[in-house]
């Protein structure tokens, strides 16, 4: 039994400052490690994800402003195949670039982050939002289009650096496509002005 | 139909010894549901008093068609199901997978991922051992004390993955070719942090539990594994090296960058659990060495091969199987790809913990039942892994 | 008892006799019942907090303030609960053991002084009446575990019983000591033997070489006797799932659990009386507030055991059943004879001084031997090699 049980004594050295230590923390999650949950939620990093949503560029109109095409790419891509979307089409039938239907179930989405990176228009983008339990567990948990809409103030709130990365992408695409325009207007400019 | 097994069929009682007073044998499911068994796993025994007389592991509680899946897939598409496949270790799946891709399809990764692949390999191995010792005692009877203790040190680990990756556990960070994004100075400082705090932790691990005279009594000489059947069993892994077979993966192959570290691999003696156990903790010293050597000369550069698709991703026809050291032994990944090349015509996963359970009776022979659970703690099975 | 009757009698002179001596019976055992399973309330709150503070984490503390409400909580919740019975069970013995399991543990209270004159019964032969009773909740194991129809359960109850009594052996050789010393059977009178010297606490057995050989001899079989860590086999989570107690919900599982802890508080209070001195302390002879000092000193060691027990639960792992038994029959019995020999050898020396010396040399190399010859035969210390 050892020299009169020497290893066990030194186990309980161990645990004794464990329990003196857990005392005297000073919130520094050493020795005592419990955030008190609904009262002190955890710091999450930046880059944590869980479900995803759309963007759209202003928040007074989503429909109109959201960047989403309806390419049904993230829809493919899907491994579990939580995303159903449905595009939208006017009187004639003639197809609009967006969704009427963008349905994403919660219960079967894995959180896996390929809709987002295989999205040409970054549209689709992952949220932090962790508590998103309901009362039932099948049509409460599939979120439809309203809610899936959110802005891109909101997107640059939980994702800074990201957000910023894909302003300036999104932004110096823009530019550079107005200017290839405009040498396209001035070279039409000077005909019209001639005549 | 499939008739279920009688009683006589599952258990076989085996007749026991002539003597002067005549005893009945009892035949007992350590079924699945049991605090102990990791997961739902069942073991139908046949017990003479307290001594096991014959165990038969019974698996397949967990199948969740793995394989069938991939084959329908993209290629891209079935790497978040392998974080799954051993759930308390997604990294080290991941890069398995990405190995056994990256063969088929020729790609060459960039210094920089590689990199950073051996310190995710590296920090996996770390909370898994720590894990696995945790849940050991836990069995042992210690009433959650160490396995707490080690999840405070997971708790870092996984912060840190979360920095890095956006998830704690199902990760889904390495693609073919490299990384999914790269790891900042943030995360790095992060993980020079974990690495700096570890040895503390163990020694206070090894402060509590080695020199324990109850450990030390519950755990020598109980489920020896005899070198020449690891070796006949491919057993791979703690375990075999317990056994005293010198086999490591990341030795053998140098895949990765493995080649450039300087670290050596613990072998043990008897084989029997004490010694799983040390050679787990000898393991975590090794791999801070290499954790801090990695984190030491990380060059800067790309973080994924730019010639990668995410979409639409063909991989030439052929087949090839590529295997690393997860921290429960051998995985490996065998991929068939046909002429269209879009899909996996065949995807087949080498579990370790699968094929290390098959050793699990001839361990258990003539030791009671309250060693039979510490043995099967001790293969450090994931039945995420067993059934996939 | 006699006091409270001698009293009531000084009061209430033309009082009928049988009316006085029914108020002095009735009051101690009131008072027996709702004292002690408050503090066995409110025993359970500490062991949950002083537990998650050794595991890194705070204990209960949503019901009330620092969760003082929350052994309310739980009885309520386990009074509320559906009273399963299995259905093949034997129902009349099922519904009698958490019965028998409890009933033992409170009427071993009854010889316990908490206080100057605050002994229930002084019964002259108060420690054998203890021994006695303590032993009828064996009977409780074994009821439970058959009557619940189920493998483990019988596993759990098979053990319980082998342990119980092999443990009871050095308990009781341990207590014979130090009556021997005292010279009396009776727990009071074993008491004020330790009363006198300097500060009320010279002269406690504890302090003698024997008397720390016995407390410690005694506390050891205190805690196998109520199935506490490292000795709960009977009711090993990980590996029979609750053992005995396994088909028990609701009240009754509320009933062992009491058993428990009332038989594991009833033994640390015996322990007291025997070798800490029960209620001695400096102050205690004052003339108005010494009782309610003396009741404090009991509550304050009684309650320092206790949390002894509770920090060696959060530590160390269970220990096998043959190693048990091992244990106490190779080491524990041969230690509590020696005890005993030291005692005779104590009492007939003349020089208290030499006395004391030898009997502490002789105590210390008799266990040092029985140490290195009663631990298993197969524990050593090994080193461990690297592969090249």
């Amino acid at each position: 039994m050892g020299l009169l049980g020497k290893g066990l004594f030194a186990g309980m050295a161990v645990t004794a400052r464990n329990f003196i230590g857990s005392y005297f923390d000073g919130g520094r999650k050493e020795r005592l490690f419990t955030y008190q949950y609904p009262e002190e939620k955890m710091p999450l990093p930046e880059n944590s994800r869980t479900f995803p949503f759309l963007v759209c560029d202003d928040e007074q109109d989503p429909v109109g402003t959201m960047r989403c095409v309806a390419c049904k790419i993230c829809e493919t891509e899907c491994p579990p195949q939580c995303i159903y979307i449905v595009m939208d089409r006017d009187e004639k039938g003639k197809p609009q670039q967006r969704p009427k239907v963008f349905d994403i179930d919660i219960s079967v989405c894995m959180q896996c982050q390929i809709c987002v990176e295989v999205c040409p228009f970054d549209a689709i983008k992952m949220d932090c939002d962790y508590e998103k339990s309901q009362h039932g567990r099948f049509d409460e948990l599939v979120e439809h289009l309203p809610d899936l809409l959110k802005s891109n103030a909101y997107y640059n709130r939980i994702k800074p650096t990201e957000a910023s990365a894909v302003d300036a992408r999104l932004k110096a695409a823009q530019e550079k496509k107005a200017k290839k325009a405009v040498p396209a207007a001035k070279a039409e400019g000077p005909a019209p002005a001639a005549s | 139909m499939i008739q279920p097994l009688t009683e006589e069929q599952r258990f076989q009682l085996v007749p026991g010894p002539e003597g002067l007073i005549e005893t009945q044998q009892l035949a007992v499911s350590i079924g699945p549901q049991h605090p102990s068994t990791h997961g739902v796993f069942r073991m139908d025994c046949v017990l003479d008093g307290e001594v096991v007389v014959k165990l038969r592991p019974v698996m397949g509680y967990l199948h969740r068609n793995h394989e069938q899946l991939a084959e329908k897939m993209a290629w891209l598409g079935s790497m978040p199901y392998t974080d799954r496949l051993d759930y308390l270790n997604s990294m080290a799946n991941n890069w398995a997978y990405a190995l056994a891709v990256e063969k088929l399809a020729g790609i060459k990764v960039p210094e920089r991922a590689e990199y950073i692949r051996v310190i995710m390999a590296e920090l996996t191995r770390l909370l898994n051992h720590a894990s696995v010792i945790g849940f050991m005692l836990q069995d042992l009877g210690a009433w959650g004390t160490p396995l707490l203790y080690a999840f405070r040190e997971r708790e870092k680990i996984l912060d840190l993955f979360e920095c890095v990756s956006g998830s704690r556990m199902m990760c889904n960070y390495f693609r073919f070719g490299g990384l999914r994004v790269d790891m900042d100075e943030k995360a790095l400082g992060m993980a020079r942090d974990v690495v700096a705090k570890f040895p503390k932790f163990l020694d206070e691990f090894e402060q509590l539990l080695t020199e324990n005279e109850v450990v030390l009594a519950r755990c020598q000489k109980v489920g020896i594994l005899p070198k020449e059947l690891a070796i006949n069993g491919s057993i791979t892994g703690p375990m075999a090296r317990a056994s005293g077979v010198e086999y490591d993966v990341r030795k053998v192959d140098k895949y990765g960058v493995y080649g450039r570290f300087d670290f050596r691999v613990p072998v043990g003696a008897v084989g029997d659990v004490y010694d799983r156990y040390m050679i787990r903790v000898l393991e975590m010293r090794e791999a801070i060495k290499i954790l801090q050597q990695a984190l030491r000369d990380i060059p800067a550069g790309p973080h994924v091969a730019p010639e990668v698709k995410v979409r639409n991703f063909k991989v030439p026809e052929g087949d090839g199987y590529a295997r690393t050291e997860s921290p429960k032994g051998e995985l490996g990944f065998y991929l068939v790809s046909d002429k269209t090349g879009k899909q996996p015509y065949r995807y087949h996963v080498r579990p370790p913990s699968f094929i290390n359970l098959t050793t699990l009776e001839d361990m258990c022979l003539g030791h009671k039942v309250a060693d039979v659970v510490i043995i099967l703690g001790s293969v450090d099975i994931v039945l995420g892994e067993v059934d996939r | 008892m006699e006091q409270l009757y001698q009293l009531l009698h000084g009061w209430f002179a033309n009082a009928p006799d049988a009316v006085l001596r029914t108020v002095a019976i009735v009051v101690p055992i009131l008072l027996i019942i709702t004292v002690f399973p408050g503090v066995f309330a409110y025993i359970t709150l500490i062991e949950r907090k002083a537990l998650g503070r050794i595991q890194n984490r705070i204990g209960p503390n949503r019901v009330g303030p620092w969760g003082i409400l929350q052994p309310i909580a739980d009885g309520l919740k386990l009074l509320t609960k559906e009273d399963i019975v299995p259905r093949r069970a034997d129902k009349f013995v099922h519904f009698l053991a958490p019965v028998i399991a409890v009933v033992p543990a409170i009427v071993l209270f009854a010889v316990l002084p908490v206080g100057p004159g605050l002994v229930p019964v002084d019964l002259p032969i108060g420690i054998l009446f203890a021994f006695a009773v303590s032993t009828a909740s064996v009977l409780a194991l074994f009821m439970g575990g058959w009557a619940s129809r189920n493998k483990f359960s019988l596993l759990g109850a098979m053990r319980a019983v082998a342990q119980v009594v092999s443990y009871e052996v050095p308990m009781v050789l341990a207590a014979v000591a130090v009556v021997m010393a005292a010279g009396t059977l009776s727990t009071v009178g074993i008491m004020h033997k330790q009363a006198g010297g300097f500060l009320n606490i010279a002269h406690w057995y504890i302090f003698q070489p024997w008397g720390f050989v016995g407390f410690v001899l005694f506390v050891i079989g205190a805690m196998a006797e109520s199935a506490r860590t490292p000795f709960d086999i009977p009711e090993a989570e990980s590996e029979i799932i609750a053992g005995y107690h396994t088909e028990y919900s609701g009240f009754k599982f509320a009933l062992f659990q009491m058993g428990e802890y009332l038989a594991s508080m009833a033994m640390a209070g015996i322990t007291v009386t025997m070798f800490l001195g029960g209620y001695n302390g400096p102050g205690v002879g004052w003339k108005y507030i010494g009782p309610l000092i003396g009741v404090g000193y009991f509550f304050a060691k009684l309650l320092s055991i206790i949390f002894v027990i509770i920090w060696i639960r959060g530590t160390w792992p269970r220990i096998r059943v043959d190693q048990l038994m091992a244990f106490a029959w190779k080491v524990l019995l041969p230690m509590s004879i020696l005890n005993i020999v030291a005692v005779a050898i104590a009492h007939y020396m003349e020089s208290k001084f030499w006395a004391w010396i030898v009997t502490a040399v002789l105590l210390f190399v008799a266990a040092v031997i029985l140490s290195k010859i009663g631990s298993p035969q197969n524990v050593e210390r090994r080193t461990y090699r690297y592969a090249a």
